[in-house]
């Protein structure tokens, strides 16, 4: 590191750290909506925002210069999400006559906090002290600590509209967020347990070791371990679920909701939601590229020192790569992020969201056992590693998983046969009577 | 942090919990009083904290087993109330919801069933 | 804020010096103050229901300052991430159903509450705060708040207290779903 930052007072590092990282965030974010909506329309087949920001010169006018005369400036569109952000900056701000004042000031910004917030123990690069912005040694739970604080803008928000599809949205997406906080936990507790660490630098550090402990020249991503396999699928369930994505998005399903907790928010506050929406996915992807993708290396998982070791005369070729996956690492990281969120608006294009009783069962009794019979494996094995070995630690953690997955299956079976749901979402056009009224959703207290 | 007397993270714990007994005494709805019972857990969590910050014999972790493990034991504490405060609030809001479900209102002065 | 707390503490500490760690403090100790005061004065459940978020979140920056990172973030995770959560779903299904029973009505014991309130805290600090004015300066060693300590500790030495508090969250989880589910 330069010698006049380490001379720095540790408050001017601080904030040279956050602006690092709030910085290219906030810049991230309007390009996303643009990347969403491009990517959307070629999924459906449509063009997308492609017109803004495109200049076509006249071909005879004096104030042209003479190069510029009737070329055209392209920009794909880009400028599009900056054109929307005007637009509703410059719209009327209604906030509603009988509304909760103080809270309804106060939920916009408190569902942007967490989505910025959720970053700080990220490390974007191999640039000590200036990334991440603090490595604590409590780096998972920061995040589980700080992504359950984002119940609180939507909760908040749907309270204090003063209206019952806010309200019902609010609702919704407590339960949800409360439901999919403990599948992600527990996915992480896996990662944690195995790396044997908290801080996120050192879930890089253990993923640049060699895969599986046996194979020298790819590096242990812990998407390609097989427990890390498991935990990363549940965790990317989760984390779309935490950031009310498609097919998740039921706190603002359109045709049930209007538009859920934030129909009664309209200019800058509605921006101010939108944009925490979308820099909670970019977050999102980064803790997933950290944990699981290997970090802020080169999205091919080869161990490039080992490479340079053991075949001497490809590492003039390999010092090239070795000083990119340094030097690079910014780039790599942001490369993972955006494939992430390409995942993200592939969803969103291809499901179809999720009835309330599937999204609580989906998260109740598939992701959770799924993580939890994941956790206990792992600490089988980390544990027989020690007392037995790598060899019958393998052997015992496969019988353990094969065991748990029997219970799990016999469990299910016990389940009362399934109802019928059927009766309960017939809409009846003529007067119903009393006793024929189909209940309230037991969506109360789970 | 040195240079701030245990005594202020006394006086602080203690205030919340007089706060939380005055807010039981004086509060009707039992999900408020709920709320008073859990700021008065977390005065009590605040001084055990303090305490094991502040430790008065010289322990050093590791010194021996038994010395170590009461230099933890505040914090032991401290997570120990958590959970019970965690198991706590499971019941206790389903109990207040139950109540509602029965008798459509949770007036804690109107809960007087068991009155002779 | 400052002057609420120096008001409480500022006889007792006369013979400090004020250093920025100590006005850091006082500033968390009056935020904490005054929203624990407001979680008992607003009528409004919802609005004491924020002012506790605030205080559990401000008592978990102190437990910073007291080095406890591992229980400062655990009280952000328990108590603001899913207790208060909790708070705030029922105080939504009620509003939802019966809105009117979330105001509170005055009430009057009002005087005879805060009456107790002001006798008890003077008392209890009568008597235990003087004893404790000299100690200013930590005895725990560094690190001793650590996720790594404090794991350590809580499956060697407290291993029995930990399953029996495990034991007790399985109850709380099976009485819940007992009294949430509807038909027996």
């Amino acid at each position: 590191m330069a010698e006049w930052y380490d001379n720095l007072h540790p408050v001017w590092q601080a904030l040279i750290r956050v602006l690092l990282f709030v910085g290219p965030l906030l810049t991230m974010v309007p390009a996303l909506i643009w990347f969403e909506r491009r990517v959307l329309g070629w999924f459906q087949d449509r063009i997308g925002p492609n017109r803004v920001g495109n200049i076509t010169f006249q071909k005879k006018d004096k104030w042209v210069p003479e190069f510029l005369r009737g070329k055209k400036i392209r920009l794909f569109g880009l400028i599009q999400p900056i054109a929307d952000g005007i637009k509703l900056f410059l719209k009327e701000d209604i906030t509603p006559s009988s509304v909760d004042k103080v809270i309804y000031f106060l939920a916009p910004a408190l569902a942007l906090f967490p989505a910025f917030a959720l970053g700080a123990t990220l490390p974007w690069g191999p640039f000590k002290g200036l990334t991440p912005v603090a490595d604590v040694n409590i780096g998972v739970l920061w995040i589980m600590a700080i992504s359950s604080l984002g119940v609180y803008g939507v909760v908040l928000s749907g309270y204090a509209s003063n209206n019952k599809y806010s309200l019902l949205g609010g609702l919704r997406s407590s339960a949800q967020l409360i439901s999919y906080e403990l599948g992600m936990g527990v996915s992480l507790a896996c990662i944690a347990l195995s790396t044997g660490s908290l801080k996120l630098t050192d879930m890089v550090t253990a993923q640049e070791g060699p895969l599986w402990g046996v194979v020298p020249a790819v590096s242990n991503w812990n998407i390609l371990t097989p427990h890390g396999a498991i935990a990363a699928v549940v965790f990317a369930i989760c984390m779309v679920a935490e950031t009310n994505r498609a097919p998740f998005d039921l706190p603002e399903a359109e045709n049930e909701l209007v538009a859920g907790y934030h129909t009664e928010y309209s200019s800058m506050k509605f921006a101010v939601f939108f944009m925490g929406e979308y820099a909670a996915m970019a977050v999102y992807g980064g803790i997933f590229a950290t944990v699981f993708l290997g970090g802020w290396h080169m999205p091919i998982p080869v161990r490039w020192d080992y490479i340079a070791e053991s075949q001497p005369m490809l590492s003039g070729v390999v010092s090239y790569f070795q000083w990119a996956d340094f030097w690079m690492a910014p780039a790599w990281f942001l490369l993972k992020v955006w494939i992430i969120i390409f995942g993200f608006v592939w969803l969103r294009a291809t499901m179809p969201r999720l009835r309330y009783d599937q999204l609580m069962s989906l998260g109740w009794k598939t992701l959770l056992p799924i993580a939890t019979v994941n956790l206990i494996v792992v600490a089988t094995w980390l544990l027989l590693q020690e007392v037995a070995g790598p060899g019958p630690a393998l052997a015992l953690s496969v019988c353990t998983f094969a065991a748990l997955w029997i219970i799990f299956r016999a469990v299910t079976r016990l389940e009362p046969a399934k109802e019928n749901f059927l009766p309960n979402r017939e809409i009846s056009m003529v007067e119903v009577k009393p006793a024929e009224k189909p209940e309230a959703p037991e969506a109360a207290v789970a | 942090m040195s240079g701030v007397p245990l005594a202020a993270y006394l006086a602080l714990g203690l205030f919340m919990f007089m706060t939380g007994v005055v807010g039981v005494v004086i509060r009707r709805s039992p999900i408020v009083i709920f709320m008073c019972i859990e700021l008065m857990l977390n005065a009590v969590n605040l001084t055990f904290l303090a305490f094991a910050r502040y430790q008065f014999s010289p322990m050093v972790a590791g010194n021996s087993f038994k010395e170590g493990q009461s230099a933890m034991a505040g914090q032991m504490m401290v997570i120990f109330v958590m959970a019970v405060a965690a198991a706590e609030v499971a019941v206790g809001l389903g109990i207040i919801m139950a109540i509602f479900r029965l008798r459509d209102n949770i007036d804690i002065d109107e809960m007087n069933l068991l009155k002779g | 804020m400052l002057n609420l707390f120096a008001a409480v503490a500022a006889p007792k500490m006369a013979g400090f010096a004020i250093t920025g760690e100590l006005l850091f403090f006082a500033a968390l100790a009056g935020l904490a103050m005054l929203s624990a005061v407001g979680v008992v004065a607003f009528n409004n459940a919802v609005r004491s229901a924020l002012c506790l978020v605030l205080n559990f979140f401000v008592l978990a920056g102190i437990y910073f300052t007291l080095n406890a990172e591992m229980m400062g973030i655990t009280q952000v995770v328990v108590y603001t991430g899913a207790i208060m959560v909790l708070f705030l779903f029922v105080i939504m299904l009620l509003n939802l159903s019966a809105p009117a029973l979330l105001q509170d009505k005055n009430d009057p014991k009002t005087a005879v509450g805060m009456t107790l309130g002001m006798v008890m805290f003077t008392l209890v600090a009568l008597q235990v705060l003087p004893g404790l004015m000299s100690k200013t300066e930590p005895g725990a060693v560094d690190g001793y708040g650590s996720p790594v300590n404090v794991g350590r500790a809580l499956f060697t030495g407290f291993v029995i207290p930990f399953e029996a508090v495990s034991i007790l969250l399985l109850i709380g989880i099976v009485g819940s779903i007992l009294l949430a589910k509807r038909r027996f």
